[in-house]
């Protein structure tokens, strides 16, 4: 367990010289299945959603879960009549269900965009995108994430 | 007979010094930059997105900000850091004839700050200090590296050396032991580099800020359950004069992006 | 603190441009703690959004699971010269802004 390794030797370090408290992450309460879908009926309603038309681009193995770069596109015209509304990111394992919304209009030209995130854990990143005539389709990517060899005491 | 013996001596000592064991060869260092996947890379390459440019942007403010009881701004001495500050932080750690050893940009700009400015210095690692040695190293972004290369500094870059190649820690290594003999391999996943200091101060991921070498050094020397030096201190002076003078030629990217 | 934003300075009516932010902030989950078990509050950006000539084009949730020093980018249609108004808004009362101009041909 990545985290228990973490905690254990930012714990062992113990308090630093200058008497600054150090900050450790202890293992936060991680979003469940159940949160997650719950997560998403919220933002979305009871409406069926479709496997499709979304596109989801993170690096498989992450260098840092601290900061992944992602990338979601759907492929849409973006017209008057057609265009995605919104784009709803979420995930499995943070302690967290959501990631970021989205809200897009006729005038984007591109379904597209980017950000950095963070992932606690190995888990499914899920991506939604709402259309103007309310249809739901979705992607989902695993990301394999390790965290980072050399732990530190903070200063 | 002694004329043949001469010659040969001169041409020995003349010539490139023998590598130590382990050491890397000239044209076989390679950059953190190179060991980093491709998001990562982008993240560094591109400045609008490269998030230690924030600290740069932060740093050029405060270098045109009057403080201290002298009421002096950086540039009322230094003018367009562009021109004045090219190449600066490439040659540092550098020696201070005062203090008789060498000093790290950060302590060269809290000297600054007492001598010239009247003001009190920064703390080590302060976001404040970081910003102003951001903003300097950048101007040397693209620079080889010089470090080192002042005969006064010799005995100091000995003792980085000597750091460098003491064991340590309660597992007991020395930074040469993966940085010298391991490096390209993993270590927890993570891509073990050669540990080339051509980009500091730099945005870490696994910090999400800027941070020193002395803050990587540190947490290095605390991966390897060894108390680490403190920030400043002589020790943590000359194992940056040593990895920038091991680094000597390849160019400055600061600010770098690393995992 | 600083945003870094990166916009055409020109571009032709009816072209799709890319608008790329990038701003300062620690974006604390919230769930970290310090050393005596004390929990660290929330403090992150929850708000983005981005006006074009005063009309929304692009507007953004975030939470705890966006990386500090958020990094944004999108598209947009543009149609006339104009300014893009950038603004972030989040816990504590954080509000910051900035903008940007575009000579649309």
């Amino acid at each position: 367990m990545p985290t228990t390794r973490r905690q254990f030797l930012s714990l062992a370090g113990g308090v630093t010289a200058a008497g600054a408290i150090p900050i450790v992450t202890l293992r936060p309460v991680e979003a469940t299945p159940a949160a997650l879908a719950i997560a998403i009926r919220n933002a979305l309603g009871e409406a069926t959603i479709r496997n499709g038309k979304v596109r989801l681009d993170i690096p498989p193995l992450v260098e840092n879960g601290n900061t992944v770069p992602m990338t979601v596109s759907v492929a849409c015209k973006m017209t008057s009549t057609e265009y995605v509304k919104s784009i709803h990111i979420f995930n499995e394992k943070n302690p967290q269900p959501n990631i970021a919304n989205f809200y897009l209009n006729a005038s984007s030209g591109r379904a597209q965009v980017s950000t950095r995130v963070r992932l606690a854990d190995s888990q499914k990143v899920i991506a939604i995108a709402r259309f103007a005539d309310d249809s739901l389709w979705q992607a989902s990517a695993e990301i394999v994430v390790t965290l980072a060899a050399c732990t530190e005491e903070m200063n | 007979m002694m004329l043949w013996r001469a010659i040969v001596a001169a041409v020995l000592v003349g010539a490139a010094p023998a590598l130590l064991a382990g050491e890397i060869a000239s044209d076989a260092r390679r950059s953190g930059y190179s060991f980093m996947g491709p998001d990562t890379r982008i993240m560094q390459d591109d400045d609008t997105s490269n998030p230690g440019m924030l600290f740069v942007l932060d740093g050029e403010t405060s270098w045109g900000r009057t403080t201290g009881n002298a009421n002096k701004a950086c540039a009322d001495c230094h003018g367009d850091a562009k021109t004045s500050m090219k190449g600066i932080a490439a040659r540092y750690p550098a020696f201070d004839k005062t203090l008789g050893r060498p000093v790290t940009l950060d302590q060269r700009i809290n000297l600054c700050r007492a001598n010239h400015q009247q003001a009190t210095p920064l703390p080590y690692e302060s976001r404040d200090l970081l910003v102003l040695s951001a903003y300097v190293a950048h101007q040397s972004r693209g620079v080889a590296i010089t470090a080192g290369d002042d005969p006064q500094l010799t005995p100091f870059v000995a003792q980085g050396h000597d750091l460098f190649m003491q064991r340590e820690g309660q597992l007991n290594l020395a930074c040469t032991n993966c940085h010298d003999d391991n490096f390209d391999k993993r270590l927890a996943g993570a891509p073990i580099t050669q540990g080339q200091p051509t980009g500091y101060p730099l945005y870490r991921l696994e910090w999400q800020t800027l941070g020193s070498i002395e803050r990587r050094l540190r947490s290095c020397m605390t991966g390897v359950r060894a108390q680490p030096f403190d920030y400043g201190s002589p020790e943590l002076v000359a194992l940056e004069l040593y990895l920038m003078s091991r680094a000597r030629g390849m160019p400055m990217e600061t600010p770098a992006v690393r995992p | 603190m600083a945003a870094l934003i990166n916009v055409p300075a020109r571009a032709n009516a009816g072209d799709i441009i890319e608008i790329r932010t990038l701003t300062s902030h620690i974006m604390e989950t919230g769930f970290r703690h310090t050393a005596d078990g004390k929990l660290v509050p929330r403090d992150i950006i929850t708000n983005f959004t981005c006006r074009y000539n005063g009309v929304e084009i692009f507007r953004a949730d975030l939470f705890p699971a966006i990386a500090a020093n958020p990094y944004l980018s999108f598209f947009t249609v543009v149609n006339e010269s104009g300014k893009f108004e950038f603004e972030w808004i989040g816990d504590n009362g954080y509000s910051t802004t900035a903008s940007a101009s575009i000579t649309v041909e």
